[in-house]
């Protein structure tokens, strides 16, 4: 019987990859400018997700600064690592990072916290491929981007064997996990032992109707995953050294895939938000959005000094 | 009189006409199209041999992906196949997919823009005996209703195959419609398919003014030629018209159908609502007014029986599409 403790006397510990200090203070700031983003966008657009968003920024931030194989300029690139945003309604941090990231010009950054959820704007209210190529998918009904980035993984396999180059990530939800889509893929992912897919979930413990163990309880969430044939990690969702740790130890699982559970603070970074359902579904007003810009600027300038 | 042009089986009256399932003119097609292109795939969830996608597997063990019993998987698992350059075809029975997982098809491959084939199989009530939860009624209209899919819907086993064919090359989803039963093959490899194009079968060259044009689909076709034919011996001229694509529509030989003859009778094994009958009036109410009757299912469920039972019962018989076409001459 499996248990639900972690799996950290497992980790495989790669000392001589180990984040340095700088990477750390480099990456931390960057996801403090990300979140600046992503609040000014969603205080302009007057709608949109804020807990998801600001939660997952740590991990979007380390993906696309420091682990992707990707190239902005060029997203069309054949040989990139693919990711797949299954919780399409957290888009406002895949699209900060992107724009960050330098996928859509100089001015990136300023066309998303403008025109986030506008008419006619790339930055869909969920992601959608027809107003921007450069996703891998069209997002937003839930439990449907884990069985999308199998397929990409599959397909690869069938092309390149299992000496594989390209990585296949899936972002997921923890509320979501209540979709039965997402456990026929985990059953085929287990079956076909894909070790290149790598899926993060988001574990902030919240949904739209309140906290996830009151409304359909997921616990113990790592033994489901072990049960279907996954390698479980859990990390801390906001500790760089510790996703930089979970996310080397599933490169080396050979032939199962992975899922990494980020233990995550809804909304963080801004303490009043911090923790709060209701800030599952609504963006902050301009009052809320000023005092959550003032907290992560002054932020910023701590992360500098530091 | 049958259209000598589009060169049908000439033993389509006999009594010992062969008969053959359109599901397996998709097996054939499909291994077909693995041969010709090896970036085809098949997906299928637990129905391997009856959908005949067993003939790919076989022959390509490495392109083939058992999914198990889970059609949402199946239909979201090729969108990313998809993504990666892949042509899947994913079957089960029509009732399953597209009938359980329709929002996945929706979102992960019409708004998504990715070029999956769908395959429903046992569609209609024709699959008899396994009763009313097995009998696929409504899958053409929750697929033609969706931005981006081609909808097909082939007469015969030797149609079913040339529409596999068409369905591997383009870059659009396709929803492939097949029925278990055997049916009379219709059709020869001369006969013309061409997606979107819809052909005239039957053209009665009786001089009158009791005119009717009959538009039909899928496995009942050859009981509307039936009746067509049935028809011109009582002085009805018919002119009969294969719609095997379902979206796009040909409103081109659509329209000029309705010039012709004035009055339209459609023939499908499907609700009445929202499939070919719907279809064809959306066009002729905007483009050519035309009186019009329907046969096919009129919001019931199927049940168990043998397949021409049932076929009876619903009002979808030789005598059910003859009687439309007298109605509708009274109107």
């Amino acid at each position: 019987m499996p248990t639900s403790s972690k799996t950290t006397e497992t980790s495989v510990h790669l000392a001589d990859t180990h984040l340095t200090d700088k990477e750390i203070q480099s990456l931390a700031q960057k996801a403090n400018e990300i979140r600046i983003s992503i609040i000014e966008a969603l205080v302009e657009a007057g709608s949109g997700h804020t807990a998801g968003p600001l939660g997952m920024a740590d991990v979007f931030t380390y993906l696309y600064f420091h682990e992707l194989r990707h190239d902005p300029k060029n997203p069309d690139w054949p040989e990139r690592d693919r990711l797949v945003l299954s919780n399409g309604h957290i888009c406002p941090v895949l699209y900060a990072s992107m724009a960050h990231a330098g996928y859509f010009g100089t001015d990136g950054v300023e066309k998303f916290t403008k025109s986030l959820r506008k008419y006619g704007s790339i930055f869909q209210g969920h992601p959608h491929r027809e107003y921007m190529p450069a996703l891998e998918t069209s997002s937003g009904p839930l439990g449907s981007g884990l069985s999308q980035a199998l397929g990409m993984a599959l397909a690869e396999r069938i092309d390149a064997g299992r000496s594989y180059k390209k990585w296949f990530w899936c972002m997921l939800g923890d509320g979501e996990l209540n979709e039965g889509n997402n456990w026929e893929a985990a059953m085929l992912a287990g079956k076909e032992k894909i070790g290149n897919l790598i899926a993060i979930v988001d574990r902030n413990n919240i949904q739209i109707d309140g906290f996830t163990e009151d409304i359909m309880p997921l616990e113990p969430l790592s033994d489901k995953w072990q049960a279907f044939n996954w390698h479980v990690i859990e990390v801390n969702g906001h500790d760089f050294a510790d996703i930089h740790r979970a996310v080397g130890e599933a490169k080396v699982e050979f032939d199962k895939p992975t899922i990494i559970i980020a233990n995550t603070i809804p909304s963080k970074g801004v303490p009043d938000f911090e923790r709060k359902y209701e800030w599952h579904g609504k963006p902050p007003n301009k009052e809320e959005g000023a005092m959550a810009l003032k907290v992560l600027m002054e932020l910023g300038q701590k992360l500098k000094r530091a | 009189m049958i259209n000598h042009a589009v060169k049908l089986n000439p033993k389509i009256w006999d009594k010992d006409v062969e008969q053959v399932p359109i599901r397996k003119g998709f097996g054939e097609g499909l291994l077909a199209a693995g041969e010709a292109d090896e970036r085809v795939v098949g997906l299928c969830a637990d129905l391997t041999e009856s959908t005949q996608m067993h003939l790919f597997a076989k022959k390509f063990p490495n392109r083939f992906i058992e999914m198990g019993v889970a059609e949402q998987n199946l239909v979201t698992v090729a969108s990313g196949m998809a993504a990666m350059g892949k042509i899947p075809f994913c079957s089960s029975y029509a009732m399953f997919s597209p009938g359980r997982n329709w929002e996945q098809i929706r979102t992960t491959i019409c708004y998504n823009d990715r070029p999956v084939k769908l395959v429903g199989s046992h569609a209609g009530v024709s699959v008899g005996p396994d009763g009313g939860t097995h009998q696929a009624i409504e899958d053409l209209a929750i697929m033609r209703v969706l931005p981006n899919m081609v909808v097909l819907s082939p007469c015969d086993s030797i149609e079913a195959k040339k529409a596999t064919l068409a369905a591997a090359k383009i870059k659009e989803p396709v929803y492939l419609r097949l029925a278990r039963e055997k049916t009379p093959v219709i059709t020869t490899l001369e006969t013309p398919f061409e997606i979107g194009k819809a052909q005239v079968f039957f053209r009665s060259p009786l001089q009158t003014d009791k005119k009717v044009g009959i538009i039909g689909t899928g496995g009942l076709l050859h009981k509307a030629l039936v009746a067509a034919r049935d028809l011109e011996a009582e002085g009805i001229a018919v002119t009969m018209l294969n719609l095997s694509t379902i979206k796009p529509l040909d409103e081109k030989s659509i329209i000029e159908l309705a010039k012709e003859c004035g009055r339209i009778v459609t023939v499908e094994e499907h609700q009445v609502m929202g499939g070919v009958g719907s279809a064809v009036s959306e066009v002729l109410s905007q483009k050519h007014p035309t009186l019009m009757e329907f046969v096919g299912v009129k919001d019931l469920f199927g049940q168990s029986g043998k397949p021409d039972e049932i076929v009876e019962h619903y009002g979808m018989g030789i005598s059910h599409i003859k009687e439309a076409v007298r109605t509708i001459l009274k109107r």
